[in-house]
C-alpha cells in the first residue's frame, strides 16, 4: 500500500470551461483549496516560514578580483557528438584502394580497418610497394572491387594512438648548436613499429601471393592514360 | 533523313550488297532512347517515320525509325503477330546466335565487356598484352 503522504500528479480543481477561463471564482476556489482550513489550523494566519540561513557556501564565494572591461557574452553549450564517418559501402576489410594524394599518389594499398576518428588504417604491404602502416582519408582514395583475404590479420592494437607523433621535450635554443642539433635528430623508425608491420604484412602477403599476378599490381602505380575516361572507368 | 529503299525497286548502283529494308520482320538495333541497345524486330509500319516494334521481353511499342539502325538479319512473321507466335518465330529463326557471331554483334559484345574491366582486370591485360608483343 502506497503511503498517504505520497500524492500523485494532481489535476487542477479547477476545470476550463473554455481555455483561460475556469468554471469556479477565486472565492469558489479558495473554499475548494481549503486554505480556510489551513488558516484555522494556523490561529487564523497564513502559516509562514522564516527565511532560510544564508548558506555556508555562500559566505565563502568571495567577490571577483578582477571584472573584466567589456561585458564578454559567454558561448552557448554544445553538447554536439560528431558521428564516426560514413564508410562507404565499397570499402570493406581486404580492399584494394588507389591513394590520390600524398607521398604515395597512386599506390594501390590495402585497406585493413578504420579507425575511430573515421580515418582508414591501411598498408601496402610495405615489402610490395613500401607504403608502411598508415592513415589515409576516405576522400582521398578510390576503391577497388578487387579484395584481398584479410582474416588471417590481428589489427586490435592499432588505433588512432598508436599513429600520435611523440611529444618533444622543449630544446634550450642554444644560439650557433641549433642548427647542428636539428640535422641530427631525423628520428629512426622504432623496432616495436618494425615488428608490427611484419607481423601484419606477413599473413598479406601469403594471401596475395595465392591470387596470380596480384603483387605486381599492387607493386605498380596507377595512372590514368590517353583515352581513359575517369567518369567511365569501372574501379 | 534516312531514306528508305522500297521494296521491288532495283538498285541501280550495286546489286551484290543491298542495304537492310524497313520491313515486317527486319531486325534492328536501338540506337537511342530508353531501350538504347537493344535488338528490337519491326512488326508493323505505323507512317513513313515511325513502326510499330517488339522483342521478346519488351511491351511492343511504337518507335521513330531514326532511333532505329536496322541489321540484314531479317525473321518470318506475318503484320503483327501475336506475342507467342512472334517469340517462337524469333527462335525459329535463330536472331540471337546469328547477331552474335555477325561481326557488329561480336563488336558490341567485345565493347561491353572493355567497358566492364576492373582495374585489377586492366592491368592483367596489360601484363598480356606485353607478352604477346615480346613472343612476336
Amino acid at each position: 500500500m502506497a503511503p498517504s503522504t505520497v500524492r500523485s500528479a494532481r489535476k487542477s480543481r479547477n476545470p476550463d470551461l473554455v481555455r483561460g477561463v475556469g468554471k469556479y471564482s477565486r472565492s469558489k476556489m479558495y473554499h475548494k483549496r481549503g486554505l480556510w482550513a489551513i488558516k484555522a489550523k494556523n490561529g487564523g494566519v497564513f502559516p509562514r516560514h522564516d527565511a532560510k540561513p544564508a548558506s555556508p557556501m555562500a559566505e565563502l564565494q568571495k567577490p571577483p578580483k578582477f571584472y573584466p572591461a567589456d561585458d564578454v557574452k559567454k558561448p552557448l553549450i554544445n553538447k554536439r557528438k560528431p558521428k564516426p564517418t560514413k564508410l562507404r559501402a565499397s570499402i570493406t576489410p581486404g580492399t584494394v584502394l588507389i591513394l590520390l594524394a600524398g607521398r604515395f599518389m597512386g599506390k594501390r594499398v590495402v585497406f585493413l580497418k578504420q579507425l575511430s576518428s573515421g580515418l582508414l588504417l591501411v598498408t601496402g604491404p610495405f615489402r610490395i610497394n613500401g607504403v608502411p602502416l598508415r592513415r589515409v582519408n576516405q576522400s582521398y582514395v578510390i576503391a577497388t572491387s578487387t579484395k584481398v583475404e584479410i582474416s588471417g590479420v590481428n589489427l586490435e592494437k592499432f588505433d588512432d594512438c598508436y599513429f600520435a607523433k611523440e611529444v618533444e621535450r622543449k630544446k634550450k635554443k642554444g644560439e650557433g648548436e641549433f642548427f647542428e642539433a636539428e640535422k641530427e635528430e631525423k628520428k629512426a623508425i622504432p623496432q616495436q613499429k618494425k615488428d608490427d608491420q611484419k607481423l601484419v604484412d606477413d599473413s598479406l602477403i601469403k594471401s596475395i601471393e595465392g591470387v596470380p599476378d596480384l603483387k605486381s599490381y599492387l607493386a605498380a602505380r596507377f595512372s590514368l592514360k590517353s583515352g581513359m575516361k575517369p567518369h567511365e572507368l569501372v574501379f | 533523313s534516312k531514306i528508305y529503299r522500297i521494296a521491288g525497286q532495283t538498285d541501280t548502283a550495286s546489286n551484290t550488297v543491298l542495304t537492310p529494308l524497313v520491313e515486317i520482320g527486319r531486325v534492328a538495333l536501338v540506337n537511342y532512347g530508353k531501350e538504347y541497345g537493344r535488338l528490337i524486330v519491326i512488326v508493323d509500319v505505323v507512317d513513313q517515320n515511325k513502326a510499330l516494334v517488339d522483342a521478346p521481353d519488351m511491351v511492343r511499342t511504337q518507335m521513330n525509325l531514326n532511333r532505329l539502325s536496322l541489321t540484314d538479319i531479317k525473321i518470318d512473321i506475318k503484320r503483327v503477330p501475336k506475342k507467342k507466335t512472334f517469340v517462337k518465330a524469333m527462335e525459329a529463326a535463330d536472331v540471337k546466335n546469328k547477331w552474335e557471331s555477325s561481326s557488329w554483334g561480336r563488336k558490341l559484345i567485345v565493347q561491353k565487356r572493355r567497358a566492364s574491366l576492373n582495374d585489377f582486370d586492366r592491368f592483367k591485360i596489360m601484363l598480356a598484352k606485353i607478352k604477346k608483343a615480346g613472343i612476336v
